[in-house]
């Protein structure tokens, strides 16, 4: 044999482990939790309460609605989006791409909080703007965010991206052949569009509706600002409240069963319909798209475009930049008015502000740096079937994807927080949720692209003596550059967004920017609200501008959004 | 419906008529207690206390004792008590001073043995009997009420309501703003007080009321002030009064049935990292300066006999105030949050 030490079996031993720690063992516990009682016998109470409690049927009633209204509406938003993007001649086409994108680095929770800025009842400047043009007297109210469909529509504002990005790159890929075929045999265009386009991006739109459906079944941010001023709670605001003292966490492991199983299934379906999208593109080469004049419509559509634009991106943005600079937040701000009040109330007199971005910044950079060579490694022994067990890897590699943010935080806190193995309290505990969360979309991310570099490469430099691991540094990694980078870019900011974990896992002293903004919005600190929100989505765009730079353009066309 | 009226210094009943004093001697601040804190260099104060007060409070004990950094963590005081509880359970000590707006929580944490007796000379000297713990586990730092307010321009003051009960009258359906009992100490304090004086009728019927629901008692007054409700149902009537003081349009309204009044207890925990910064800030605190200091913030109503109350608020004894009952609190919070959350749906 080669005089060198391979590496591989200390590296998959290592990897079974981390995986175990970070995926088996809380899911284990919540599993036993769920159907223990206070006292650890076993019971099925904690399931007979969640569906016969209407303090908890109601909540699991609202989400199911929540649920599929999201999904219908980003279906009905994207749909038409991504086909005058990808399929029609409409300008502006590649600024609305970017836009959509921009959008998804939006906290949830963050475009809550400015939706409640503009759609609050009588507070709201939507409604003031309405009154002041309308005439209408104090008691209209035009847009009213504390309900059911307020809090769908935020959600959905959040949500249609994940939808629009996966609809718009299935139509990208269309052959343009079957179009023209179809326009050659005399169909006119919208025949051509009924019979061959629509078709053709249904199973894609399909899965991105199961992808939003599980987004909104799954959501803490939005509901937890928005609910309780609603008047309901949501499932996942319901398990977060029942950390409350006494804490009930059979009940809270019990009720993250059903969101857990129903997650594990619709994935399962969507794998089955995106499957079925291979019989459009059978064989061949085809050519790029035809686009589809749209006349005198082009402009009118991208005013339609930018206007759905408007909901996530300008109107929230206006909102925040408003009530940071605003004396009072309901106010309009004039230069006159304008204050640094809240800014300096955030940064010089708020004494959680500095921990708390620095250890947003700890956890992001660790993040980033161990899920995404964790992501990698994993993906390069599947992507090469180096060692036995790669299957077993990748099952668990993409486990994490069936398991919601909120699901894993009550397994990790009933996992951790008592011997053997402490970890509550500490910021490993929210280091492993924050990796665990997101290095399932980072290993598909590499997964693809390991498929795009030459398995002969590789070989060539394993014959030259090169251990598999050197092979790895000196010839795969540099191919993967920009993969890395993007990879590396999206966990980032993916953790700077992440709340429902980390909301059952902080302590004082581990407290991350998505929690202090969470807990100032209990005392209706709507100002520093403003100012951190500006800041969280100031340093995702500086990293990922940065990013891009250093993977020479093309990392944020690679941030893509995992099913 | 019972109607009492009490005087101000007989209102702190619940903190426990001194039987048995087992409170340590009165300890001055030396300056080995000083130099002791600031090797510390820090402390970490959980509080309920609005962030408007707490951190500034903060500065000003730091720049009493410079080379002493305070971390201010607040939240409502029911977070601030499951906090506390979950991190003793994993055997995670952070808090140092501990200042609740719900008294009960006291009584847990003295009955689990987590508070560490101490009593400085000057709250000795200046407490009330009522305001110090027999065993010097906790003292009252500064007294405030949960009061009705609304927005003079959405709500003409002849169209105002006068007590609790006017709160039900249907013209006023959607325009109440409300605190949460399962989030706030001040509310869960004031809705054992309402709740024994009115009748959970009243809760039954205010829910009906389309009532906007927020969590901390500090956020009805940023809410009405923004003038998203007209009205508060309750909050903490310090807020009120700096946003009227700032030239807002908020006035307070002393409820005809009896306002709820919360005593804020502050105490130190026996597993504090920083014990001698914890005694030093709590001895500060309690110092003519310390209250003179929340006085002049906040203008809520010191603890401390030497110290005036805020020229321009109104007297504690000119105020019909209803009767705090830590120890009911304490066996009624559950059934409380249950049944309130049975009205209000969250």
């Amino acid at each position: 044999m080669r005089g060198r030490f391979d590496a591989s079996l200390p590296v998959m031993i290592l990897i079974v482990v981390l995986l175990a720690v970070m995926v088996i063992l809380p899911m284990v516990w919540l599993v036993i939790y769920a159907f223990a009682d206070p006292a650890g016998h076993p019971t099925l109470a904690n399931f007979e309460t969640l569906f016969t409690d209407p303090s908890f049927a109601d909540p699991l009633v609202t989400t199911l609605i929540l649920a599929v209204s999201v999904s219908l509406v980003c279906a009905l938003v994207a749909a038409p989006l991504g086909w005058l993007v990808a399929r029609t001649d409409m300008p502006l086409g590649r600024t609305v791409r970017t836009l959509v994108m921009a959008s998804l680095v939006t906290p949830p929770f963050v475009g809550a909080v400015a939706w409640e800025m503009l759609a609050a009842p009588n507070s709201g400047l939507l409604n003031q703007l309405w009154r002041l043009a309308t005439g209408a007297s104090d008691d209209d109210v035009l847009v009213n965010i504390y309900t059911l469909e307020g809090l769908i529509f935020v959600i959905a504002c959040y949500t249609f991206p994940y939808v629009f990005i996966l609809v718009a790159n299935a139509l990208d890929r269309m052959p343009g052949e079957l179009e023209d075929a179809s326009s050659m045999l005399g169909a006119r265009a919208w025949t051509t569009a009924r019979r061959i386009t629509v078709p053709l991006a249904l199973p894609t739109l399909l899965a991105g509706t199961l992808v939003a459906f599980l987004q909104a079944l799954n959501i803490f941010g939005s509901p937890a600002i928005l609910a309780i001023p609603s008047g309901f709670h949501t499932l996942t605001t319901k398990i977060w409240s029942l950390f409350e003292f006494p804490p009930k966490l059979e009940l809270a492991a019990a009720a993250a069963v059903p969101l857990l199983l129903l997650t594990v299934v619709l994935l399962r379906l969507q794998a089955a319909v995106l499957g079925r999208r291979g019989y459009a593109v059978l064989g061949g080469k085809y050519g790029a798209p035809r686009l589809i004049p749209l006349g005198i419509w082009r402009w009118p559509a991208a005013g339609l475009a930018m206007l759905v634009l408007s909901l996530p991106l300008f109107l929230p943005y206006a909102a925040l930049l408003n009530t940071a600079f605003a004396p009072v937040s309901s106010q309009f701000v004039t230069p006159a008015t304008a204050t640094w009040r809240n800014v300096r109330f955030t940064f010089v007199e708020l004494s959680s502000t500095l921990p708390a971005l620095n250890n947003t910044f700890l956890l992001a950079v660790l993040s980033a740096t161990l899920g995404g060579l964790l992501s990698l490694v994993i993906a390069y022994i599947v992507a090469r079937k180096a060692i036995p067990g790669h299957r077993l890897l990748a099952f668990l590699a993409t486990a994490p994807l069936a398991i919601p943010g909120i699901v894993l935080g009550v397994g990790l806190f009933v996992a951790y927080t008592h011997p053997p193995v402490t970890l509550y309290g500490t910021l490993w505990i929210l280091l492993i949720a924050f990796v665990t969360i997101e290095f399932p979309a980072a290993y598909q991310q590499f997964g693809s692209a390991f498929h795009s570099v030459h398995p002969e490469l590789e070989e060539a430099g394993r014959m030259l003596g090169a251990t598999r691991l050197r092979t790895l540094a000196d010839i795969t990694a540099p191919l993967l550059r920009s993969a890395a980078i993007a990879t590396w870019c999206f966990i980032f900011v993916g953790v700077i967004r992440e709340l429902s974990a980390a909301a059952i896992l902080f302590t004082s002293q581990t407290k991350v920017l998505a929690v202090l903004i969470f807990d100032l919005k209990e005392s209706g600190e709507v100002g520093a609200i403003a100012v951190l929100s500006l800041t969280t989505v100031i340093i995702a765009a500086i990293v990922i501008t940065v990013a891009n730079r250093l993977a020479g353009g093309r990392a944020a066309n690679r941030l893509r959004v995992a099913g | 419906m019972r109607r009492r009226t009490f005087a101000a210094g007989a209102l702190l009943l619940p903190l426990g008529a001194r039987v048995v004093s087992a409170a340590p001697a009165a300890e001055p601040v030396t300056p080995a207690l000083i130099d002791a804190a600031r090797k510390e260099g820090k402390v970490t104060y959980y509080t309920a206390m609005d962030l408007s007060v707490a951190e500034p409070m903060a500065k000003a004990f730091e720049a009493a004792y410079p080379g002493i950094k305070v971390s201010v963590e607040r939240s409502g005081a029911e977070r601030v008590f499951s906090r506390i509880g979950q991190e003793m359970a994993a055997n995670i000590h952070h808090v140092d001073v501990v200042n609740s707006s719900d008294a009960a929580h006291f009584i847990v944490w003295k009955r689990n043995g987590w508070l560490a007796p101490y009593v400085s000379d000057a709250m000795a000297r200046d407490l009330p009997a009522d305001m110090l713990d027999a065993d010097g586990t906790y003292c009252t730092q500064r007294i405030h009420l949960s009061t009705i307010a609304y927005n003079s321009k959405l709500l003409s003051p002849a169209d105002a309501p006068k007590g609790f009960m006017d709160l039900l009258d249907p013209k006023y359906a959607g325009k109440i703003v409300k605190g949460h009992p399962g989030y706030s100490g001040t509310i869960m304090t004031a809705t054992q007080q309402l709740s024994r004086e009115l009748g959970w009728s009243y809760f039954e019927k205010l829910a009906k009321q389309k009532v906007l629901q927020v969590q901390s008692a500090t956020e009805p007054p940023k809410k009405i002030d923004a003038g998203e409700r007209a009205i508060a149902a309750d909050g903490s009537d310090y807020l009120f009064w700096l946003a009227r003081e700032r030239g807002r349009p908020i006035e307070v309204v002393h409820a005809l049935e009896g306002t709820p009044q919360i005593s804020n207890p502050m105490g130190i925990f026996k597993s504090a990292p920083n014990p001698n910064a914890a005694r030093l800030m709590v001895a500060w605190i309690m110092s003519p300066e310390g209250q003179q200091f929340l006085v002049d913030v906040s203008g809520q109503y010191p603890a401390s006999r030497k110290i005036k109350p805020k020229a321009g608020r109104p007297l504690l004894s000119d105020i019909k105030t209803l009767r705090e009952d830590a120890a009911a609190v304490e066996k009624q919070a559950d059934q409380i949050k249950a049944q309130y959350t049975r009205y209000f749906k969250v």
